[in-house]
């Protein structure tokens, strides 16, 4: 019975080996408001903060965090931040805080989050955690009563071709990788303890307008589109300095295939000679020759992200101006009323 | 001296401050610590943060617990983590000081002014807030107070916590809504159309209700009140007015705006799909 028992736990423990993908990042209230409060009050510099949790299946929890201080650029802070991490978590521990890293947070402004540095700490995380998340908070589009928090992770097959830092063409299409796949987003569920809940209820105003409702029918939205559109203008600039250095590299490689060509119907008819002539052929390849080396291609992960990012504008832009014309027709009607 | 002779009872009551205000983040600390108590302990006490306004209200902006052990008669609470505590925060927000500390349950204990002398000592004035989390009075019952000493001469005498008002900060909470806030669990997120949709719902049911209000005075179904009168005429009024054909203009103007750059934004995107077709498809050989 007992060997019977054991190994079906052994069993149970080779299943669970197998992780089931990442469904659902669920929130606790608790964490929203914290990371609201410091993302908000350093509004406009951006800043980042661990998330604690648990990790129960296919549901991430994230029920605390803590924010980082902000970071500067010197060897000695650094170490103090790794300090003042490890104290942070052995406090944490004390009052009974999972301390469990599963992720980070980090403000964005208007969205621009696609970076290479978002990757690369991505995958310093994910060296320690099998699963982390970063959630990404934008103040200024909660200025509008929207409650901008994203859960985000890399996709798998993203990881393994930046673990090998191949991002050429032929690779991508193997993979069937395009800019889209890159970030995976994952729904947020929240949840609140029955004693917070019993709170909020407690303490909700009687008011029938919230200052969500204010913030959401105010009719100036010019600014956010104009900043909007500024940032789109400029990674159009980004992409098309990329797409010239790739026409710069289709150019040169037609320019030395042209030269390999050339090269190779020299040899040929060198070799048909020498045939005549009864000698050796020379060989057709000349590793040497410096019109065989190979040109790298330059990488494609900064065009991706660049179209990211553009995507990302182009949806918010959508979102807002849907949001205008719901606004501007309301406030017709209010008019002709 | 006459003053040495005559031994008077006086307050010290050297505060000017007049209230707190709370954000929801602390009460929602505070719950959370309780929560997470260790075994024994029936109640959680910890320090909150935050600052002084100029105008003398206290700002609670931040709170962490401090673990804590009481015996009848005796508080013992853990100093050097509360040290360490203050100087992380104080690494991430410089600003944050402390401001009092705060304890679960309802009213004031013996232990409270062990721990509120502590906290004295720390920062002048501190705050005492005390959370009701076993809702005894059958509502969570959130209260704030000062201690006032009592001396007498130089010799001080008892400490006497005295009630003060406080202002529960709910604008971040409504910014968030309490929907999310307020239920054990929810599913999604409400997108940004979702939001709209509920808030111009919100705006037209307050509109009904005023029209309704309005035809009841008008019939004589309910007695007018001037100052509900006055208050509609002046949002009325503070409307901007202007000729229809302006207003049109106006709106026109404005949807076109938008229109263009929803044109703009597409053709970006059509454009992004296909320079990845081109990109990822060329076979270069």
């Amino acid at each position: 019975m007992a060997n019977s028992m054991a190994r079906s736990f052994l069993q149970v423990a080779a299943t669970e080996e197998v992780a089931s993908p990442l469904r659902v990042v669920q929130i606790e209230g608790l964490v929203i408001l914290k990371i609201i409060k410091h993302c908000k009050e350093f509004s406009p510099a951006l800043v980042t903060g661990q998330l604690l949790g648990l990790d129960v299946g296919s549901v991430l929890e994230v029920t605390n965090c803590f924010p980082f201080p902000t970071r500067e650029e010197d060897e000695e802070i650094e170490a103090d931040g790794a300090n003042y991490q490890l104290e942070m978590m052995r406090c944490l521990r004390e009052v009974n805080v999972d301390n469990n890293t599963v992720g980070w947070y980090q403000s964005t402004f208007l969205g621009s989050y696609q970076t290479v540095e978002l990757i690369e700490t991505f995958m310093n995380y994910q060296e320690n955690i099998r699963r982390c998340v970063c959630i990404i908070y934008d103040p200024s589009r909660s200025n509008q009563g929207v409650l901008a928090l994203k859960a985000l992770k890399l996709s798998d097959s993203f990881m393994e071709l930046y673990r090998t830092n191949s991002f050429t063409g032929e690779k991508l299409r193997e993979k069937n990788l395009s800019w889209v796949d890159i970030f995976e987003e994952i729904p947020i569920k929240v949840s609140n303890s029955a004693l917070i809940s019993a709170f909020m209820t407690e303490l909700e105003s009687d008011s029938p307008v919230t200052q969500c409702d204010y913030d959401r029918l105010q009719l100036s939205t010019n600014p956010f589109m104009e900043r909007n559109v500024e940032f789109l203008i400029e990674c159009m600039d980004d992409l098309s300095v990329e797409q010239q250095k790739f026409q710069f590299y289709y150019r040169s490689l037609t320019r030395q295939q042209a030269q390999q060509q050339s090269w190779l119907q020299k040899r040929r008819a060198e070799n048909m000679t020498r045939k005549a002539a009864g000698e050796e052929p020379l060989p057709e390849e000349d590793p040497t020759n410096p019109i065989f080396k190979p040109l790298p291609e330059p990488s494609r992960l900064d065009s991706y992200l660049i179209t990211n990012q553009i995507a990302n504008y182009c949806n918010q832009i959508n979102g807002v101006a849907g949001q205008s014309f719901n606004r501007l027709h309301l406030m017709k009607a209010l008019h002709d009323n | 001296m006459a003053t040495t002779e005559t031994t008077v009872l006086q307050f010290s009551h050297s505060s000017n401050t007049l209230s707190a205000k709370v954000h929801p983040l602390v009460i929602f600390n505070i719950c959370d610590c309780y929560v997470r108590r260790p075994d024994q302990a029936d109640r959680v006490i910890g320090t909150l943060l935050g600052s002084v306004l100029p105008d003398g209200t206290v700002d609670i902006r931040n709170s962490y617990a401090v673990p804590h052990n009481e015996f009848s008669d005796q508080v013992a609470l853990d100093i050097d983590y509360h040290h360490n505590m203050l100087s992380s925060h104080q690494k991430v927000n410089p600003k944050e000081v402390i401001v009092g500390w705060y304890s679960t349950g309802t009213g004031v204990t013996g232990g409270s002014a062990l721990i509120h002398e502590f906290y004295s000592r720390e920062v002048a004035n501190p705050i005492h807030l005390t959370v009701d989390t076993g809702f005894k009075n059958g509502e969570g019952t959130i209260k704030a107070y000062i201690s006032v000493n009592l001396s007498l001469g130089d010799r001080q005498l008892a400490a006497q916590f005295q009630e003060i008002p406080l202002d529960l900060r709910m604008v971040e909470a409504e910014r968030l809504g309490f929907d999310i806030l307020k239920t054990t669990s929810i599913d999604k997120l409400p997108n940004d159309l979702e939001g709209m949709e509920a808030s111009m719902e919100r705006l037209l049911a307050l509109i009904d209700d005023i029209y309704k209000y309005v035809d009841n005075v008008v019939e004589g179904h309910v007695e007018a009140d001037n100052t509900i009168g006055r208050f509609l005429a002046d949002t009325v009024a503070s409307l901007p007015k202007l000729s229809p054909a302006a207003f049109d203009k106006l709106m026109n103007d404005n949807v076109q705006d938008h229109l263009l750059l929803l044109y703009l934004s597409s053709i970006t995107r059509t454009q992004l799909s296909l320079a990845e077709k081109l990109n990822t498809a060329a076979q270069i050989l």
